[in-house]
């Protein structure tokens, strides 16, 4: 385990990213069925798929990983997603500098919510992805301040969102297709608060396994 | 210079449809529809809209765009960002309801409104209230 993540690693991240989104793309249909339009699951697995395609030609850095991941997301993923997360990994891209150390990997956390925010203009609270990638940037923060290694930043980074995205199951949606619903979308976990923990357990995946 | 419009929908059909109606009363207003994603499923695309403006804006025409829903939306913010800045003064999102909005927003056009016109126009709801 080295102390920065590489561009190997941000390839290996978005590689296990595309299996485990594949491996969950029903689960994302269900949760996308009962509170959106149910296309979430289909559109993640369809844009990543489309992503690693994209990336076998490979890429110069890290910031160049994430680059060519925004642009095919945008251009693939027809929902909420595709500009969400596509405005995601670009203000990513533009955080990264070179190999990742904590404060880096804290940096593109950062990156990533302020492109969803700005996209967005949701805030916490509301039952979306912001909901698991606010508690992420806090954790990573909290990590890299302590002195703890990239890829254990991104380990309490994937945990923090995971427990984000569950703490959206009592939430009444207030932003997106889900507001429509009012109270009924009470009781249900947002489809992109969860399909944003599964991305960042990737990363961290894929940096212990490197 | 005139102004031209892109209608975004999730809908192919329903970008079409708002095309046509608003066609009818903007007979030299270019309407484009950016409806569906790529291969034709429900949603947006980020390519179809990227070169609707860009084949209007090669024609000299300012441009209006307008959309169904709030992802939509956010398709269009999305390529408004990856304009030139100098490019931004001449194509604009028009919020509004999009078959009343796009029908105002034509007609103005029509008309020889500016796009500052017919973005004000797009939103038909305070126009007819």
């Amino acid at each position: 385990m080295s102390d920065t993540l590489s561009t190997a690693w941000a390839l290996a991240w978005i590689r296990g990213a595309q299996a485990v989104l594949s491996e969950h793309r029903m689960e994302l249909i269900d949760l996308d069925r009962a509170i959106g339009d149910g296309d979430h699951g289909e559109n993640m697995d369809r844009g990543f798929r489309a992503v690693v395609a994209k990336l076998e030609a490979g890429a110069d850095d890290v910031q160049g990983v994430l680059k060519i991941v925004a642009s095919t997301l945008m251009s693939t993923v027809g929902g909420a997603a595709g500009p969400l997360y596509g405005t995601a990994f670009l203000r990513a891209a533009k955080a990264a500098d070179g190999d990742l150390d904590s404060d880096g990997v804290a940096a593109i956390i950062a990156g990533a919510l302020e492109g969803i925010v700005a996209r967005g203009k949701a805030t916490t609270g509301e039952k979306t992805m912001v909901d698991a990638w606010t508690p992420a940037l806090e954790a990573a923060r909290a990590a890299a301040a302590a002195g703890a290694t990239p890829t254990a930043t991104l380990r309490a980074a994937a945990e923090a969102a995971a427990a984000g995205a569950e703490a959206t199951i009592p939430l009444r949606a207030t932003k997106g297709r889900a507001s429509y619903l009012g109270e009924r979308s009470i009781g249900h976990k947002d489809p992109g608060a969860t399909s944003t923990a599964y991305l960042l357990a990737a990363a961290a995946d894929a940096a212990e396994a490197a | 210079m005139s102004v031209a419009l892109v209608i975004v929908s999730h809908s192919v059909q329903l970008a079409d449809g708002v095309v046509e109606l608003a066609a009818q009363m903007a007979r030299d207003v270019l309407l484009r529809a950016a409806g569906g994603t790529d291969d034709g499923r429900i949603g947006t695309s980020f390519d179809k809209v990227e070169a609707a403006v860009a084949e209007l804006r090669a024609g000299g025409h300012d441009v209006a765009i307008l959309t169904d829903l709030g992802s939509a939306t956010m398709t269009v913010e999305a390529v408004l960002d990856f304009l030139d800045d100098d490019e931004r003064a001449h194509v604009r999102f028009a919020d509004g309801p999009l078959v009343e909005g796009a029908v105002a927003a034509a007609v103005t056009a029509q008309v020889g409104g500016d796009l500052d016109a017919v973005v004000q126009a797009a939103r038909a709801r305070e126009l007819f209230a």
